[in-house]
């Protein structure tokens, strides 16, 4: 595979440089394209590096002997591993239902998946509170008797990540489902698979790197949300706080000590972020490859 | 004990797609599905194979109530256009899929897989991926692939139809040594006329998701049931109102007199063309231009030039059929009416 795949690249290559030609105005967008990323992507968050390791690897240890800071960091990792793992279960349970069956008002659902990357995570976090608050919410002073706690809890948390990252899977799935269409199915199918079997066998092993690369996305998502988060969490310290709410708290506090573990959580937060993308675009040339 | 299709119809919204399809496919038997493409026949061949479902009728397959069936459980092998090969398994793999899916044991399905690939050559590939075929490769691994199932029906849905012309000829002869060898019974697909007369023992004409005929290939070319199947099958033209072949006319460079007179047509020889063994004449008759097919021998010897005058008949006992216009339509017709 990789032999025929450098033969057929090759003549791309020699014919290359008749297509880009490089004129001074190359020179120019580019540096302008390289300027603009540093300004606004590169120096900040160097920034954030070069604060945290200013007095060496004392600030990082400082922050983790803190066990509000650890607290935060479990309570970031619990509720974004328990919500991609529901947007991965319900990612492609909606992506196979989009693609594969025509059904009244699919193409309302389809718009309703983008609802949350247009609005405001502020406004999830506003709306959840509504339906599920403790206090006067639809469904909170219910379920609050019957003890189950959302809003200002874990669950509530978990809700508004889940939300913010729904989209991610399913974006990534649907373009790969469709374009593999519908024939190894059905041939798996005439073969006398049924459907779980027609699924685990085919349809997963096609749609594989869309899938992880949707769930790395989401892992991001979830690790970094804030303001959705913000709204339904009561930013108790040690109980409700996650890494992101922890940088703001502790960069508003007074002292060296706060803001050098605002700057290690920072840090954190914005190397697996970092560790995302790197993953990422590790696996995106395997997915043309793979097609 | 063969497949019995009775009564079915399929619509896709207001498009009709098959009305009342009544057919009987022979078990053992090579049997072609031919008609123009939009006919309805792929979706008949889906029907049989559980694919798709029919808004009406029934299909019997090997004498089993099969209409409700899941295509998992009808037992037939379903060979796709463009392959529907499993891309992430290797070509054993693909063709041991429906073995494992039957949990045989480990070494049943080697052996199976070895002699299916033994017998559509492609013993060499068994571990190369699909993506590192050729099209006619891809397409005998998928034939591999539906027969190690052995079921009781083989279903091709143009199978040649994405394949260069050469390759497809190849593939076609084989298909029918092939046949020959398993005598499984086969439905192939297709809107090549040349392939389905070439392959086929049976060929059943769809047109418009209605049979127009069923039949032997010669059957279907010598004596057409109506003038789309007179038309699909081979070359014609139009000499009065009736259509005959070309070939199937004979040429007189004087008037042959009375004999067949309701036949004998008299013109003038517009154009002459000559394509390697065959001889086609354009003859302008009063009212239209009728083409005339003959060998470079029979043209020689008639001395006919272009702008001579000569008179068309057609041979004793050659297949014609009365031309009719496209059937009125019938929306159109009630419309009026009312």
């Amino acid at each position: 595979m990789a032999s025929s795949a450098s033969v057929a690249s090759r003549p791309k290559a020699v014919s290359r440089p008749k297509v880009r030609r490089r004129g001074p105005l190359t020179y120019v967008f580019r540096f302008v394209v390289v300027a603009y990323l540093v300004l606004l992507v590169a120096w900040p968050v160097s920034l954030i590096a070069k604060q945290t390791f200013a007095d060496g690897f004392s600030t990082l240890s400082t922050a983790f002997g803190d066990e509000e800071v650890t607290a935060a960091l479990g309570l970031t990792v619990r509720v974004a591993v328990v919500s991609v793992l529901i947007n991965l279960v319900f990612g492609l349970g909606i992506s196979l239902l989009l693609v594969r069956y025509r059904f009244p008002g699919r193409r309302l659902l389809s718009a309703l998946i983008d609802v949350p990357l247009s609005v405001s995570p502020v406004v999830v976090g506003l709306s959840l509170v509504l339906v599920y608050g403790g206090r006067d919410g639809w469904f909170g002073p219910g379920l609050e008797d019957a003890g189950f706690q959302i809003i200002f809890a874990t669950p509530g948390i978990i809700m508004a990540t889940t939300f913010v990252a729904l989209p991610l899977v399913i974006r990534e799935v649907v373009p790969v489902l469709e374009e593999i269409g519908t024939d190894q199915e059905q041939a798996a199918r005439s073969l006398g698979a049924n459907a779980i079997q027609t699924f685990r066998r085919v349809t997963l092993p096609a749609i594989k790197w869309a899938v992880v690369y949707g769930v790395v996305l989401s892992l991001a998502r979830s690790l970094g949300e804030f303001g959705a988060v913000k709204v339904v969490a009561g930013n108790v310290g040690g109980k409700t706080r996650t890494a992101t709410l922890a940088v703001e708290h502790k960069y508003q506090q007074f002292g060296a000590d706060n803001l050098a573990s605002a700057y290690a959580i920072a840090f954190l937060l914005a190397a697996v972020a970092v560790a995302c993308i790197v993953v990422v675009s590790f696996l995106r040339p395997d997915v043309s490859e793979k097609r | 004990m063969s497949i019995e299709v009775r009564g079915i119809e399929k619509r896709f919204g207001d498009f009709v797609a098959l009305t009342d399809i009544d057919v009987h496919i022979p078990t053992g038997q090579l049997t072609a599905l031919l008609g123009p493409s939009g006919g309805g026949k792929s979706t008949l061949l889906r029907i049989i194979a559980g694919l798709e479902d029919a808004d009406a009728g029934t299909v019997e397959i090997e004498g089993v109530e099969a209409t409700h069936l899941p295509p998992q459980r009808r037992n037939v092998g379903f060979v796709f256009q463009h392959y529907a090969a499993f891309k992430h398994l290797t070509v054993a793999r693909n063709v041991a899929f429906g073995l494992e899916i039957r949990k045989r044991p480990k070494a049943d399905i080697k052996a199976k897989v070895q002699e299916l690939l033994e017998l559509v050559h492609l013993e060499q590939f068994a571990d190369r991926l699909p993506g590192q075929l050729s099209g006619g490769q891809r397409q005998r691994m998928a034939l591999a692939r539906a027969l190690a199932i052995e079921p009781k029906v083989l279903l091709l849905d143009e199978p040649f139809g994405a394949l260069d012309a050469k390759v497809r000829k190849e593939l076609r002869d084989w298909l029918r040594r092939l046949h020959d060898e398993v005598h499984v019974t086969t439905v192939f697909v297709t809107h090549d006329q040349e392939e389905a007369l070439e392959v086929a023992d049976e060929i059943v004409v769809i047109n418009d998701g209605r049979i127009e005929q069923i039949g032997p290939p010669d059957a279907l070319y010598d004596t057409p049931a109506n003038d789309f199947v007179m038309r699909f099958l081979g070359p014609v033209t139009q000499l009065g109102d009736h259509l005959v072949r070309p070939h199937d006319l004979v040429l007189s460079s004087s008037d042959p007199g009375r004999l067949d007179k309701g036949y004998v047509v008299e013109g003038t020889v517009q154009r002459i063309t000559r394509v390697g063994f065959e001889v086609r004449v354009d003859v302008a008759t009063a009212d239209q231009v009728v083409l005339v097919t003959l060998t470079r021998t029979e043209m020689a010897g008639l001395g006919l030039v272009e702008g001579a005058p000569a008179w068309v008949r057609v041979v004793p006992g050659a297949p014609t059929v009365r031309a009719i216009g496209p059937p009125p339509d019938e929306q159109l017709l009630e419309a009026l009416d009312a």
